[in-house]
């Protein structure tokens, strides 16, 4: 069993839902990145989402785009990235880790080339924004030759036959944007989440997440009431981008241990 | 007209290139415009409204123009300019932006927004906007507004709302990804007028068919005036659409050579330039896989030309694909090439054309002398030059 299915089989076992922080790699820098991943694990989280910077990231809003600025300002690369979880996985073999990104990183490098090298560093499971299902069976291949779930996004606006189409490929988690729009707007619509993964749930037998747009306890809470796991990036990342570099571990500790204190409530 | 090239395949495929690279966020709205295009392309109504807009509005058809005196200085093959410059607005991007409107109107959508770099697209889709009664925002990377300050203020008397993107390099590409997101975001009431041939399917599909126009009427023309084809078409290229619009009706016309010109900036081996084709590598950006101007990492490098049309780390898939089998030859000139061939113009033929299509006047100056005076070469003057004499001046060190 994958380390995704095997988290979320515990979870359930425990009747609990999955935390799932998502970080940029590289910001503020390297060395940083792992402590946090370390102390988001301290805290509660049951899966770490990576991003990995890109120069050009058409579907996050301005605080990614400005997290994947000041971590391409000190030239992080898709091959440090992945250094990275390597270096996590020195200490901590339990916790998954998803890549999140885009497609021109994992292509510059190769795609068969990236997902044994991800492999060999301890990934669990990629997702890349811009390869809907149309445009990844090479991909996929590669994903499935080296054992990673290939993760995908489902929107608002994803029609029933492809959503059939995605819970055929689909591993792992799948990823339902709650809202239109790019990573950290700001309206969240709890009730139409909540009709909607009801009929997300009769093609979906994995576990499914929902993002965008929640940015505390309340909403986290309400959100894991209604979903598998719980997304949470921009505001994370906000926080990382307000706070001096010396408070950066601190603050991101409490506000992330708020969020699990309020889901497990 | 024998047609044997019938790119894209159904989900936008030029060979390897193009598709639909987007977020899922996206995925219905694309199928929504290409299931709307596909009907409204062989709709008779729709065709004729889009026949008569370019007669009665654009000023179509826009004349081929023999550049006599030009030609003699060079001393060889013969110059003829397909004067896109007289179109209303002043570039051929009108074109475009009338066929998207026309659409955006028929699928009932309020709210049209666009992506700019020198300007033109914006104006043009201003132009539309006022036209059609609809709400028009244009992105533009502020490093461009600068460049461009005169059709900011265009846009502006048109009606438009002008946002100035400042994140990444603050040129075209930054504001393609802001108008995306915007698009992401307000995708139910409005329809994203993309200015090139680059994007997702069906983009490059439907901008192409747009501007084909251009050499469906250079082919009537050279027969009605000449009794033949031009030897080669020369246009300039950025994300492509002005030369993808001359080049595509001659695809199948295998006796007609096809010369797309990247801005070299200032050198080939400077690293400052935007010659995507001759030094890019295949890549994904803006929901298509096609040549990028890119690092080693895959992290797209900031371009430089002169001319701010010019400016774009990628290209339209379908150049890249005409590359790849050699039906097209792409090449690249200079900023200061081409600030010469602007002057030579202005001084010899009387028309100041725009910094972007004095890059395929560039290249035509320097092979016309080469070949033989019964030679034809029809170059497409995309666009013409008022927007640019601040950036001339400027180049000459001439302060108003």
């Amino acid at each position: 069993m994958s380390r995704i299915a095997a988290t979320f089989k515990n979870l359930k076992q425990n009747n609990r839902k999955a935390l799932i922080p998502f970080i940029t790699a590289g910001d503020p820098d390297q060395a940083m990145t792992i402590l946090l991943m370390h102390e988001l694990v301290n805290v509660g989280a049951d899966i770490i989402e990576l991003g990995v910077p890109f120069s050009d990231p058409m579907a996050d809003g301005p605080t990614i785009q400005r997290s994947y600025e000041r971590a391409l300002k000190h030239n992080i690369s898709l091959e440090n990235v992945l250094e990275i979880v390597a270096e996590f996985r020195k200490t901590d073999t339990e916790t998954p880790v998803v890549l999140m990104g885009y497609a021109n990183p994992i292509e510059a490098i190769g795609r068969q080339k990236f997902s044994v090298r991800a492999k060999e560093c301890g990934v669990d499971g990629v997702l890349v924004v811009d390869y809907p299902p149309e445009e990844c069976e090479e991909w996929l291949e590669s994903l499935e030759l080296n054992r990673m779930d290939a993760i995908f996004l489902l929107s608002p606006t994803t029609p029933e036959r492809r959503i059939q189409q995605i819970a055929k490929r689909a591993k792992g988690f799948v990823y339902y944007v709650s809202l239109k729009g790019v990573t950290g707007s700001a309206h969240l619509d709890l009730n139409e989440v909540s009709n909607k993964l009801i009929d997300l749930r009769s093609h979906i037998s994995i576990p499914i997440g929902v993002g965008f747009g929640i940015h505390d306890s309340v909403t986290a809470k309400a959100v894991s009431e209604l979903a598998d796991a719980v997304v949470v990036g921009s505001r994370i990342m906000k926080e990382i981008e307000e706070s001096p570099r010396e408070k950066i571990l601190i603050n991101i500790s409490e506000f992330v241990g708020s969020l699990r204190t309020a889901i497990d409530k | 007209m024998a047609k044997n090239y019938n790119l894209p395949d159904m989900q936008g495929h030029f060979g390897s290139y193009g598709g639909t690279f987007v977020a899922e966020t996206l995925i219905a709205a694309l199928e929504e415009l290409r299931d709307q295009y596909e009907y409204y392309r062989n709709d008779v109504d729709f065709q004729q409204e889009y026949a008569r807009e370019l007669k009665f509005y654009v000023g179509r058809p826009s004349p081929i123009y023999h550049a006599k005196r030009w030609s003699e200085l060079l001393g060889g093959a013969q110059i003829l300019l397909k004067r896109e410059d007289l179109n209303h607005t002043g570039a051929h991007k009108i074109n475009n932006t009338i066929g998207q409107a026309l659409l955006a109107k028929r699928m009932g959508k309020k709210r049209i927004i666009a992506e700019t770099g020198a300007g033109q697209h914006g104006v043009a889709s201003a132009t539309v906007a006022a036209r059609y009664g609809m709400e028009c925002v244009v992105y533009m990377g502020s490093e461009d507004m600068k460049r461009q300050a005169p059709n900011v203020y265009r846009m502006k008397l048109l009606g438009a709302t002008v946002v100035p993107v400042d994140s990444g390099s603050k040129t075209l590409k930054d504001a393609l990804n802001e108008a995306m997101r915007d698009w992401v975001t307000n995708v139910e009431d409005t329809f994203y007028i993309i200015g090139t041939v680059a994007g997702p399917h069906p983009y490059p599909m439907m901008v192409r068919d747009f501007q084909a126009i251009i050499g469906r009427e250079s082919i009537l023309q050279m027969q009605e005036e000449y009794g033949c084809q031009p030897d080669t078409l020369i246009a300039c290229v950025g994300g492509g659409s002005n030369a993808i619009g001359l080049f595509y009706p001659y695809i199948d016309n295998k006796n007609v050579s096809m010369i797309g010109v990247e801005a070299a900036g200032l050198g080939i081996n400077s690293g400052k330039h935007a010659a995507t084709l001759l030094t890019g590598k295949p890549g994904v950006l803006h929901g298509n896989r096609t040549y990028l101007v890119q690092d080693g990492d895959g992290q797209i490098v900031e371009t430089h030309s002169i001319s701010a049309g010019l400016d774009y780390p990628g290209v339209g898939p379908e150049h890249a694909w005409l590359k790849d089998i050699g039906r097209a030859q792409y090449v690249g000139i200079t900023d200061d090439e081409a600030m010469e061939a602007f002057d030579m113009l202005c001084r010899h033929e009387g028309i100041i054309p725009a910094l972007e299509s004095s890059h395929a006047l560039a290249y035509a100056a320097k092979i016309a002398p080469t070949l033989d005076k019964d030679k034809l070469l029809l170059i497409n003057l995309s666009g013409r030059g008022d927007k640019d004499i601040d950036t001339v001046a400027k180049a000459s060190g001439v302060v108003f």
